[in-house]
């Protein structure tokens, strides 16, 4: 390291350089091909890689026909989060969570909000070395039910999200992803297995979206979401709608048909206001009324969870008994006022509230 | 026939005849120096370069082309590649020569960097990383990092390395010439993914339109003055990875200042190549790389690829 890099580095004394070895694991899911060659097979993507190159998250190496990703414990984003931010309103409400990210991550959305740290290699921004044990023991320090592994793109530090769930686990701590849904079968049961909720940020509902905005698919997010749904794991979604872009009429309806015929009824579905970033700074914010829209065409499809997001105050923030209709948890923004849940019941008729409540 | 509208064929000849009708668009002038001695004791590499420059530039002697090309006060980058390591890399032998030239024509030691993505990747290719201020300096973009704000045109949207924005005033390219399994070949156009922060989000499609909007940026298309494609050794499959059994000795060099003509007519020679190997073509293979007709079409206009508009001048 010259003096300019550790002068740089100097207020993080964490960090280290990117070949440094703590960072780098051996990854989980990719197949071996002739002349060093390797096939990812984490992502839907399944990049074909050379020696000494890349995949396209940017975060996963091929070293001599050897696949290694680069951020395990890399992490370059960390916050204690009320987990309603991210958004979950049906795990865990009224706790927080210990967010964080590497860098990285395998589509690149035109609305990103986050762009300057998933749209980068993880040398290309300040890192800190955060343990599995170190983060799980972080998390309980700061009272977190959770470890909500999110801003960036989580499937692309699989690996170490993996561990981080086992030592969380260990410490009596629950793990949360945050995703695109952008991931093969495999890799997303072995998830399943080891983190407590996930929630799926479904882009759109048509390939066109994915294809021009996303750069990715469509069929394979809403594939994992069925695998999800088999699976048990305690899943919402949020779309985005961003004027112009996603937000027909006809994407609402087909998309609560599409979630109450493969996922049902009981599955959070949040409408999230989109304000402009990144590369689509052209559009306006979403208006209130599209968001009502959308939140009608689900409501009248029949889906029992229906939120709008990033609108602090709306009525549609807080969660209803599907029954008696009554609020039963209560928020503002990201706070929770109320909870009138007993036991994943509604106080004032019984009736169960689909969700991981731990009260 | 109305003549305020059309041109009469006695109007053309009276104007062809006073100078006044528009000239067809110039050729784009691309060189090939080449010397099948490379490789014994009687070959040169500096004498290669001196030809081919003198060649491009039309000159009579080295010096006097490189004066075209760089002026004393600029600081001059050599954008080399080096992902693949020794082997397929531009190399330490050519640098050297181009150096010397460079700074017999004025360029001091001090302003002559040579500069690619990573520190790593300089090193591995033979490349000793050092920002010392009296010598030539080689530098990764891991040095200085990147701008802050996006550079977008179409597809692309990139941070630029601050090597290219605010250190050189000048870039000669410095690609070889080889096979790219992902986008077909990479050569002038693709060597300037070295100079953004994301180049791994711009390899799908072929790298099609990718390569051709990543080279709009304006710091690119207003420093990058001459290519240099070393086809010394070049590679005709397995690319970008070093692999030398799909290698073969060209013993020599390619110089254009139009980075389209220069990838089409190399491209070409690597199809020649793995025709004579009896391998598939590119596009047979789906990775024709078709970023270099998109690199030449209106609404990029980097240069041309049609063959009639290429004058391909061996060197003497």
């Amino acid at each position: 390291m010259n003096r300019r890099s550790f002068l740089k580095l100097a207020p993080f004394p964490c960090l280290g350089a990117e070949t440094d070895a703590q960072f780098i694991v051996e990854a989980q899911f990719y197949e071996k091909l002739p002349y060093k060659k390797i096939k990812c097979k984490l992502c839907p993507r399944e990049c074909v890689i050379d020696d000494r190159e890349r995949g396209y998250c940017g975060v996963r190496e091929n070293r001599g026909g050897v696949y290694y990703t680069l951020v395990h414990s890399r992490v370059c984003a960390f916050h204690v989060d009320p987990i309603e931010k991210k958004p979950f309103f049906h795990f865990l409400p009224g706790s927080l969570a210990y967010s964080l990210a590497t860098a990285g991550c395998n589509v690149n959305c035109k609305m990103c909000q986050n762009w300057e740290i998933s749209q980068v290699r993880p040398e290309q921004v300040r890192n800190i070395y955060l343990p599995p044990r170190k983060l799980a023991a972080l998390a309980k320090q700061e009272d977190c039910a959770s470890i909500a592994y999110t801003y960036s793109e989580p499937v692309i530090f699989f690996e170490y999200m993996l561990d981080a769930a086992d030592a969380g686990h260990a410490a009596g701590v629950k793990s949360a992803v945050v995703t695109g849904g952008y991931v093969q079968e495999e890799p997303l049961k072995k998830l399943c297995q080891r983190v407590d909720a996930i929630k799926v940020d479904l882009k759109a509902f048509s390939q066109k979206f994915y294809t021009e905005v996303v750069n990715g698919e469509l069929k394979p997010v809403l594939n994992a979401l069925v695998t999800l749904r088999k699976l048990g794991m305690w899943t919402e979604i949020v779309y985005l709608v961003v004027p112009t872009l996603n937000d027909s009429e006809q994407e609402f309806k087909g998309l609560a048909r599409w979630v109450k015929s493969e996922l049902g009824v009981d599955v959070p579905l949040h409408f999230s206001r989109f304000h402009p970033m990144y590369l689509l700074k052209n559009l306006p914010p979403t208006p209130l009324e599209t968001l009502e829209r959308a939140k009608a065409a689900a409501d009248a499809e029949g889906l029992h969870y229906v939120y709008i997001g990033n609108v602090p105050g709306h009525p549609a923030e807080k969660t209803y008994c599907p029954k008696c209709r009554r609020v039963v948890v209560d928020r503002v923004g990201f706070s929770v006022e109320s909870n009138h849940l007993r036991k994943g019941k509604c106080r004032f008729c019984q009736q169960s509230i689909a969700g991981v409540w731990g009260t | 026939m109305d003549h305020k509208l059309g041109t009469s064929r006695r109007h053309l000849l009276r104007m062809c005849s006073a100078g006044l009708w528009p000239a067809p668009p110039p050729k784009s002038k691309v060189v090939i120096a080449r010397d099948p001695m490379l490789r014994s004791p009687a070959g040169s590499l500096l004498k290669l370069l001196d030809r081919a420059m003198q060649s491009f530039f039309d000159r009579n002697s080295p010096l006097e082309a490189w004066r075209r090309l760089v002026r004393p006060g600029e600081v001059v980058g050599l954008k080399v590649n080096c992902l693949a390591g020794k082997g397929a890399s531009t190399s330490v032998a050519l640098v050297e020569a181009i150096c010397e030239r460079l700074q017999q024509a004025g360029i001091p030691a001090k302003d002559i960097v040579i500069w690619d993505r990573l520190n790593a990747d300089l090193e591995s290719a033979g490349f000793r990383p050092t920002s010392a201020r009296q010598r030539i300096r080689s530098m990764g973009n891991d040095e200085l990092g990147y701008e802050d704000d996006l550079e977008t045109f179409g597809s692309a949207a990139s941070l630029l390395s601050r090597t290219l924005t605010q250190v050189c005033h000048a870039v000669i390219n410095l690609p070889v010439l080889k096979d790219h399994g992902i986008v077909g070949v990479t050569m002038a156009l693709k060597n300037l993914f070295g100079a953004i922060h994301n180049p791994n989000k711009y390899h799908l499609n072929a790298g099609d339109p990718y390569v051709a909007d990543v080279n709009m940026f304006p710091p690119i298309r207003q420093k990058v003055r001459l290519t240099i494609c070393e086809a010394i050794t070049a590679q005709y499959e397995g690319g970008p990875s070093y692999m030398p059994q799909w290698t073969w000795p060209y013993n020599g060099l390619i110089v254009a200042r139009d980075p389209v003509a220069l990838d089409y007519t190399g491209w070409q020679i690597i199809e020649r190549q793995r025709a004579a190997k009896g391998m598939k073509s590119l596009k047979a293979l789906a990775r024709e790389p078709r970023y270099i007709a998109t690199a030449a079409d209106p609404a990029h206009r980097l240069g041309t690829n049609a063959p009639l508009q290429i004058d391909r001048v061996e060197a003497p």
